[in-house]
Parts: C-alpha cells; structure tokens; sequence
C-alpha cells in the first residue's frame, strides 16, 4: 500500500464510515440516533461513488448519482422526522423498542 | 521520516479530512448525549465534503454543504429538541445489543477493507487536466440524460414535502 492518494483510501474511509454506521442503526435505541446512522451509511455511499467517478471509468456520472443520493437523502430525513415526531406525540417517547403496539 | 517528508500536501490534506470523518463519526455513534452526537454529526459532514473537493467534486461538496449542513443537520437538531427533554438529563441515549452489533460491524468494516484491498482496481491514468468546475456540466448533464431520473426527483422531492407536512401536523381533536 503507497502511502499517496488513491481509490483504496477513499474505499478505507468509506467502509469505516459505513460500519460505524450500521452499528448506530443496530444499538441505538433512540429513532433519532438510528436516522443519524443512516446519514453516515448514505455518506459512505457518496463518497464510493465520487471515488469511482474520480478514479474509474464512471467520470461524471458518479457525480450523478451522488446527487440523487443526496436528494433521496433530504426526502428521507424530512419524512422519517415528521413520522418520528408523530410517534412521539402518540406514545411520548422515540425509543425505538417501546413503539410495538399496531394499535390503541 | 523519509516516507513522511515523501507525502505531497494533497495526501496530508486527504488524511486530515480522514481523520476528522471517522473520529468525528466515531463520536457521533458512540457519544452518550444525543446534541453531542448531533453537533458531532456537523464535523462528519463537513469532512466529507472536504473529501469531495479533493475528489475535484466541487459542486457536489457545496452541495453537501447545503443540503446536509443547512438542512438536514438543522431537521435533526429540530427533532432532538423537540422530542428530549433538553432541561432534564433525558438526552442520554441508550444502546442495547453492543457486543453483537460491534462484533458484525467489525466483521463488517474487515471484510469491506480486504476486499478493497484484494481487488485488482483497474484505475485509468487519471485525467491530467481535471475541469475547472463541475458545474456547468452536471447542469447540462442533468438536463440531457439525466433529464427523466432529475423530473421524478422533483416529484419524489414535492411529495415528501407535502407528506412530510400531512404526517407531522398535529391532528384536530376529533369531537
């Protein structure tokens, strides 16, 4: 492994990225923590894609589809918040394992 | 030393903003405070954009400047404030399942790494002369190709938005 810059650092940086993550989604049990986790996973998915656009054959076009996953991302925090605070205003709480009941 | 004095100032920039992602991510993931997490999140953001730009994505890293930083970030601290009770000590998130979790995301993060180091990545000499901005051509590209993916992103954007609204509005009291 060279010491300069190249795609598998930006992989390195993307894996971590990703894992730490997934291990937000898996042990947080607040909701809110769980939405930041997902944040970190769609950044770590960016950052492959401009990585290939930057240093593969997929130039611009990596750029592309960070730009949807971004958009993506807006839309999925504004609705995953809006349902959040509807739960807390039903069950006064956001922990994830107190919310199981289907109905009142 | 000699390896140390060989690095050029973009691989000391590269492992700055490498530094700042994962240990500001580490604190999000593991911080006991939610507002910690939270404002750690921001550092987060802010290095990934900074390895955006070394990518030469400059548009994308405004980009995600804006729309992460100045929005998403914001909605987050908006549903933290509103759903903790800030005053009291229940900003305190717990956590469960640790010791599973942190052994699947060390599997995790040890089977992504070796395979990235495994792989024999066919990388093309990389442009010489990189565009001064990649503005002007994620503009037209968006409006050529990617015209169809770009017009249902302004609806899936419009419908959000609306439901968004629907769903976090509090309900009337039905008599």
């Amino acid at each position: 492994m060279t010491i300069h810059l190249s795609l598998v650092h930006f992989l390195f940086v993307s894996a971590v990225l990703f894992s730490l993550g997934v291990y937000a989604v898996l042990t947080r049990r607040n909701a809110i923590m769980v939405l930041m986790g997902i944040e970190l996973i769609l950044n770590s998915a960016n950052i492959n894609f401009i990585a290939f656009g930057h240093y593969g054959a997929l130039s611009i076009d990596g750029q592309m589809a960070a730009i949807f996953v971004i958009i993506l991302a807006a839309c999925e925090a504004a609705v995953a918040l809006a349902i959040v605070l509807n739960i807390f205003q039903q069950f006064n709480t956001v922990n994830v394992d107190d919310v199981d009941a289907l109905r009142d | 030393m000699s390896i140390l004095t060989d690095l050029t100032t973009t691989d000391i920039v590269f492992y700055v903003f490498a530094v700042v992602v994962i240990l500001s991510a580490a604190v999000v993931v593991f911080s006991k405070n939610i507002i910690h997490s939270a404002f750690s999140l921001m550092f987060t953001f802010f290095g990934v954009a900074g390895l955006y730009v070394l990518l030469n994505a400059d548009f994308i890293a405004v980009t995600q400047v804006l729309v992460y930083v100045g929005g998403i970030l914001v909605l987050l601290l908006f549903g933290v404030m509103l759903t903790t009770r800030v005053v009291d000590i229940d900003t305190k998130a717990g956590t469960l399942h640790a010791i599973p979790a942190s052994i699947l995301a060390a599997l995790l993060v040890g089977t992504l790494c070796g395979v990235f180091w495994i792989t024999d990545w066919v990388t093309p000499a990389p442009k010489s002369a990189a565009p001064a901005s990649t503005a002007s051509t994620i503009g037209q590209m968006l409006m050529t190709t990617y015209l169809l993916p770009f017009e249902v992103a302004s609806v899936v954007l419009l419908v959000a938005m609306i439901g968004a609204a629907m769903i976090a509005r509090r309900e009337k009291k039905r008599t």
